[in-house]
């Protein structure tokens, strides 16, 4: 028949289905028999993670919404009523905002994962350039959800997040009016913070879908970092790592549920258990763990733009990085001062973590301010320099060859590997 | 647009294709600018509305504030300090050296003449927006008498002036009359 697609599922309805729409060819040419590189080892579970856990915040937030009102008299109370009141509400907000919590893990690791192996790198440059808008979207729903409770640190994190854009020169301050739709933070901000907050894990959505749409045009990176060469180096997805995603996700789920139902308030700020109160600022102002390093960049100068500056100048960084790292070589593994360095930038990282999540006085703006340089200095000079002088191990013929021969080293034949070719 | 369409025109191009593009460009345009025009209705929504501008005056009774201690009040959703400072305060205030300051103003221009005992100043930091504390003698004042942001530890002296960072500016003072001696209307 003209203008039909001709499909090869037995099954009539399936068939018919597909003949005029072929979802099902498709699914199954990228997620049945999509080649994917044998190698991985289980870092490569935290895509899949990351998606999972997508989908249990948006599922539980459609049933918080329902019980959520997005009024400053009404929102804290409404808050406590899904905690003692609705069926289940306690578990549905607890795992949505442990949820939030889990998703940054994931995510984090997810993101190091790529910084190690090198999968940032050509021809997966834009494919990681989705993934930082990813996160920044990530960062804005999380800051947003956070508001809604209406507790004390909901209402000023939100008052000092929206204030750094009244950094920027000139029309700073219209700008935050704007976002404020009043002359502080009130019922219209919280009012679209929730618009918002319920609008943005579709466009996540979407954007997730352009990120996988690109990685299956380039295919997967591996450990090895070096590319699929034949048919042999890959095995087909289904059932070789839908089964490997499946057993993370059984230990994904265990360490969530143990969370949610040992530690719920683990990563919760009692401050936020109180109402809040437009003119009382609690003694100290932390935001959630996840954005700590952030949080401590900002403060590391003593200057409202420049800590603005740099604090976003961090996530920039992140976009450009595919052309700051001039090494042709992806995978850690195979340079020998890089790998060390991975694990010197994760130090810095973690380190402004605990920055922080502390007042800036003493110690602490002294590890700040050197934490925050080295962050920099990793990413601006250390990567441009390092990949002209380093000398990166000789890398493996194939993905096959070290995997078959049951070591992990190259073979003395590989011993002459060529530098990687710029796919 | 002027100048491109002769040069274009005796160009190499036949002027079948000129046309065509000069069309595509004024149509794209027009689009650009119609898209824009929705847009700003969306845009502007955002901005406060004619409710919350309505409510943007508050009046204060000066008579119950003891010397040396400042009241927080609303106006605006925000929190205002009026502060009855003592006879050293003022003086402190006024005579601070202007090429100390971060953000260099006179104490005679902060307050009413006539006045200089009622300092009315926007409580929000100028840093990040926290409210400082030292409205009551025994909270902690920082080291210049006027105020202390927990935040990030910004200080404000008896005039309201920043006097240690990381706040560029000084605490803002909002417009405010007098309505006879012991009430002032603000906004
Ligand atoms: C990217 C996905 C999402 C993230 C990272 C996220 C994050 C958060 C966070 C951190 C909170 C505050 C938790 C608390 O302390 O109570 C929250 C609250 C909330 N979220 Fe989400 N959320 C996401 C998706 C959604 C979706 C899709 C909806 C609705 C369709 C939703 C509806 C709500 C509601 C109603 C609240 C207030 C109730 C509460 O505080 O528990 N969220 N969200
Ligand atoms: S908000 Fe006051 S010092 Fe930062």
């Amino acid at each position: 028949m003209a203008g039909l697609h001709k499909s090869d599922f037995a099954n009539p309805v399936i068939n018919w289905i597909d003949t005029r729409l072929p979802i099902f060819t498709m699914m199954q040419k990228e997620y049945g028999v999509f080649p994917t590189p044998k190698n991985f080892n289980y870092f490569w579970n935290f895509g899949a993670l990351a998606m999972i856990n997508l989908v249990i915040m948006i599922a539980t937030g459609i049933f918080l919404a329902m019980n959520y009102t997005p009024h400053v008299s009404m929102a804290f109370d409404s808050v406590e009523r899904i905690m003692r009141d609705v069926n289940y509400g306690w578990l549905l907000r607890y795992v949505h905002a442990n949820g939030a919590s889990m998703f940054f893990i994931v995510t984090y690791i997810h993101i190091f994962r790529g910084l190690y192996y090198g999968s940032y790198k050509a021809p997966r440059e834009l494919l990681w350039m989705i993934g930082v808008v990813i996160l920044l979207v990530m960062m804005a729903t999380a800051f947003m959800g956070y508001v809604l409770p209406w507790g004390q640190m909901s209402y000023w994190g939100a008052t000092v997040i929206t204030n750094l854009f009244s950094a920027i020169p000139v029309v700073g301050e219209h700008v935050v009016t704007w976002l404020w739709g009043g002359f502080s933070v009130d019922n219209p901000t919280l009012n679209r913070f929730f618009s918002l907050h319920f609008l943005l894990p579709f466009v996540l959505v979407g954007v997730v879908f352009l990120h996988i749409a690109a990685l299956h045009v380039t295919g997967s990176n591996n450990p090895l970092g070096i590319d699929v060469k034949s048919p042999q180096d890959t095995l087909p997805f289904h059932p070789y790592y839908t089964m490997k995603d499946s057993v993370g996700i059984c230990v994904y789920l265990l360490v969530f549920a143990a969370l949610v139902c040992f530690a719920p308030n683990l990563f919760m700020a009692a401050e936020n258990y109180i109402p809040a109160n437009p003119l009382v600022t609690p003694s100290e102002i932390v935001p959630e763990w996840y954005f700590l390093p952030f949080y401590a960049i900002l403060r590391a100068v003593p200057s409202k733009l420049g800590g603005v500056l740099l604090m976003f100048g961090a996530i920039a960084v992140l976009f450009v990085l595919p052309w700051l790292d001039t090494s042709p070589v992806r995978s850690a593994k195979f340079r020998p001062i890089y790998r060390n360095l991975f694990w010197v930038l994760l130090i810095a990282v973690v380190t402004l973590g605990f920055v922080g999540a502390h007042r800036p006085e003493g110690i602490w703006v002294v590890l700040g301010r050197v934490a925050t340089f080295y962050y920099f200095l990793h990413f601006l000079v250390i990567l441009p320099v390092l990949g002209k002088l380093e000398r990166p191990l000789p890398l493996p013929e194939s993905i096959s060859r070290p995997v078959t021969s049951g070591g992990g080293g190259p073979l003395p034949g590989g011993a002459a590997a060529k530098p990687m070719e710029k796919a | 647009m002027a100048n491109s369409m002769p040069a274009t025109a005796d160009g190499q191009h036949g002027s079948d294709v000129t046309k065509r593009d000069f069309l595509k460009l004024v149509t794209g345009a027009g689009a650009l600018v119609g898209a824009g025009a929705l847009a700003w209705p969306l845009i502007d929504s955002m901005n406060p509305s004619a409710d919350v501008l309505a409510l943007s005056s508050t009046t204060v009774d000066l008579a119950p504030i003891q010397l040396g201690q400042a009241i927080t009040v609303v106006w605006r959703g925000k929190p205002v300090f009026v502060r009855h400072r003592t006879p050293e305060e003022i003086k402190g205030a006024a005579t601070v050296a202007q090429n100390t300051l971060a953000d260099p103003a006179l104490d005679s221009a902060r307050v009413k003449k006539g006045a200089e005992q009622w300092l009315v100043v926007v409580g929000i930091c100028t840093h990040l927006g926290c409210i400082p504390i030292g409205n009551k003698t025994t909270e902690a004042r920082g080291d210049f008498g006027g105020w202390f942001c927990p935040c990030h530890g910004s200080q404000y002296d008896t005039s309201g002036r920043v006097r240690h960072g990381p706040a560029p500016a000084n605490l803002a003072v909002p417009p405010y009359a007098f309505e006879g001696d012991t009430k002032i209307k603000i906004g």
